[in-house]
């Protein structure tokens, strides 16, 4: 069955979403997602969706589901490259994505984890290497 | 039910002759078009009404037998305007059919009386409906000239600014209606991503009044540049503006406003982690030029 | 019917299966270029098009989709019509409720497909199938 690819980077997952998915296939992503944000202890998911030239209202609620799920997971989500129209489109219908981080690239998509999941790191009282458990 | 359909794809020669001669015995633009152009326009239009399929009627000017003759004169139309004919000039072409078709009807029916007048009123039905298509067409090609050239003194009125790596700005000048706002959106969130700009600047210093549509169109974009990755900083809301978006109920809660736009450029550059600091003189060369790190 | 116009070449898309809607964005996007809209308005238009398709599917149980060009005067127009012989729409003013925000499926969002396209029309009985046509004028 085709599947969308997801790349792992260190502690990052990234996907790209390059084809006009058909729903079982969201669906299908939204589960992978999930299963591989447990198996690699992930701590934050990007996703590419700089070649979707159509995001409709399933697709933005996938979207929104796998960030809601990653969050619970502990992961934070970015959602980067929407194009233009697709983004005037989304406001039309309604959609907002509230929950979404979005940036305008890979770059900075991927800057933004780093200084979260740091931030993130530091909170839970991590200091580094310490020599005793 | 008219013949003349059948006539005319009987005499087509003779139809095209007189027709063609008539168009060039008339004190026409020369110098928009030549004598073979206007034969093949002619003998395009006459080809097109007499190979219509079977059983399309003269009378149904909608069948979709129609079409291609449609088509072509909107064509026609269209190339004449572009040549700097008048909407009347590109009718009289088409005019100009009908004494041809009265001859042909005359040679054929001139004995019924009847017949005759049945016909005639058929060729200036049809022939009126040409000439009303015509510039129809004429006027629709003329505005969407207008519109093209519209949007594009929209896009030269609105340029976008870059104001540092990063940070575009689009002071906005002159009354907002609904058409130029979106335009003018459409604009600034393209810009975005080409300058990939993590921050737009939206300054209405130059606005003298705000109503709810344009105020809407502004929250939409606003939303759209956040959904790419972009945020947008609202700037020099004179305080007319802010009573009418009080008064309209607008709400710009999740908005960042600020007065002057070199606020709003101040903030963009905290934002994207720099500031601006004065250098000593001792240090540098001729001027105190602050130092944006 | 109150949205009217000469109808020009027709194309009828089934839609029996989600990879339909796919088709139906593929073929409203080839209609949409070849009509010369603007790359905004070929997306709305599309968009409109996967809502409407996924909703024939989902509440309507299948049905299809006809493309139309519609000529009215010397306006051209891209018409959409999705037919299906479902449930129909109980409530109309629910259906066309933006409900997706929330995800709680309240409403078929039908408002958010009527604000891209200039017309809009439901023809629906409570057991009697839907009918939505929409066009986008340019």
């Amino acid at each position: 069955m085709e599947r969308i690819p997801i790349l792992r980077m260190g502690n990052y997952l990234l996907v790209t979403i390059q084809v006009d998915m058909h729903d079982k296939l969201a669906l299908t992503l939204q589960d992978d997602l999930t299963n591989r944000i447990t198996e690699a202890n992930a701590k934050g998911v990007l996703i590419d969706i700089s070649s979707l030239e159509i995001v409709d209202s399933f697709i933005g609620r996938t979207l929104a589901n796998i960030a809601s799920m990653a969050r619970v997971l502990d992961a934070e989500t970015v959602v980067v490259g929407m194009q233009p129209a697709v983004a005037i489109t989304l406001v039309e219908l309604g959609m907002s994505l509230p929950g979404i981080r979005t940036a305008l690239n890979v770059e900075s998509g991927m800057e933004y984890l780093r200084e979260t999941v740091a931030d993130h790191e530091e909170s839970d009282g991590y200091i580094g290497d310490s020599a005793e458990d | 039910m008219s013949k003349l359909l059948e006539a005319i794809q009987e005499n087509r020669k003779s139809i095209l002759q007189d027709w063609t001669q008539r168009l060039k015995s008339v004190d026409r633009r020369r110098d928009l078009l030549d004598d073979r152009e206007l034969d093949t326009d002619a003998g395009n239009v006459l080809s097109a009404i007499a190979d219509v399929p079977a059983g399309t009627t003269l009378e149904d000017f909608s069948a979709v037998g129609w079409q291609p003759l449609k088509e072509l004169l909107t064509n026609l139309s269209v190339s004449r305007a572009a040549k700097g004919f008048s909407p009347s000039e590109t009718a009289i072409f088409v005019f100009s059919l009908k004494p041809s078709l009265f001859t042909l009807a005359r040679q054929q029916w001139g004995k019924d009386a009847g017949e005759l007048f049945l016909e005639i009123s058929a060729i200036n039905e049809f022939v009126d409906k040409l000439a009303l298509h015509t510039t129809d067409s004429y006027i629709h090609g003329r505005d969407q000239v207008i519109a093209r050239q519209q949007e594009e003194m929209l896009e030269l009125s609105t340029p976008v600014v870059t104001l540092w790596d990063g940070i575009v700005a689009l002071p906005l000048i002159g009354t907002l209606d609904s058409a130029r706002t979106q335009v003018v959106m459409e604009s600034l969130l393209q810009a975005i991503v080409q300058t990939n700009s993590r921050f737009a600047i939206i300054d209405i210093t130059g606005v003298p009044t705000v109503d709810t549509l344009v105020a809407q169109h502004l929250l939409k974009t606003i939303t759209a540049a956040r959904l790419m990755g972009a945020e947008c900083i609202l700037s020099g809301i004179r305080p007319q503006i802010a009573q009418t978006i009080v008064h309209l109920g607008i709400n710009l809660e999740d908005v960042i406003t600020k007065s002057k736009l070199a606020d709003a450029f101040r903030l963009a550059l905290e934002r994207s982690g720099r500031k601006v600091v004065r250098v000593d003189k001792a240090n540098s060369a001729s001027t105190t030029n602050p130092r944006v790190i | 019917m109150a949205i009217s116009g000469t109808v020009q070449k027709t194309e009828t898309v089934p839609i029996a299966s989600s990879s339909d809607v796919v088709l139906v964005r593929q073929r409203v996007r080839v209609w949409t270029t070849e009509m010369k809209f603007s790359l905004v308005e070929q997306t709305k238009i599309v968009t409109a098009a996967s809502e409407l398709g996924r909703n024939t599917l989902e509440h309507g149980g299948g049905g299809s989709l006809e493309l139309a060009i519609v000529v009215n005067g010397s306006r051209q127009g891209l018409r959409l019509r999705f037919s299906d012989k479902g449930p129909g729409i109980a409530d109309i003013s629910l259906a066309m409720k933006d409900g997706y925000t929330s995800g709680s499926g309240l409403g078929l969002g039908l408002g958010g497909s009527k604000r891209l396209m200039s017309e809009f029309e439901i023809d629906t009985k409570p057991g009697g199938g839907t009918t939505i046509t929409a066009i986008r004028w340019k």
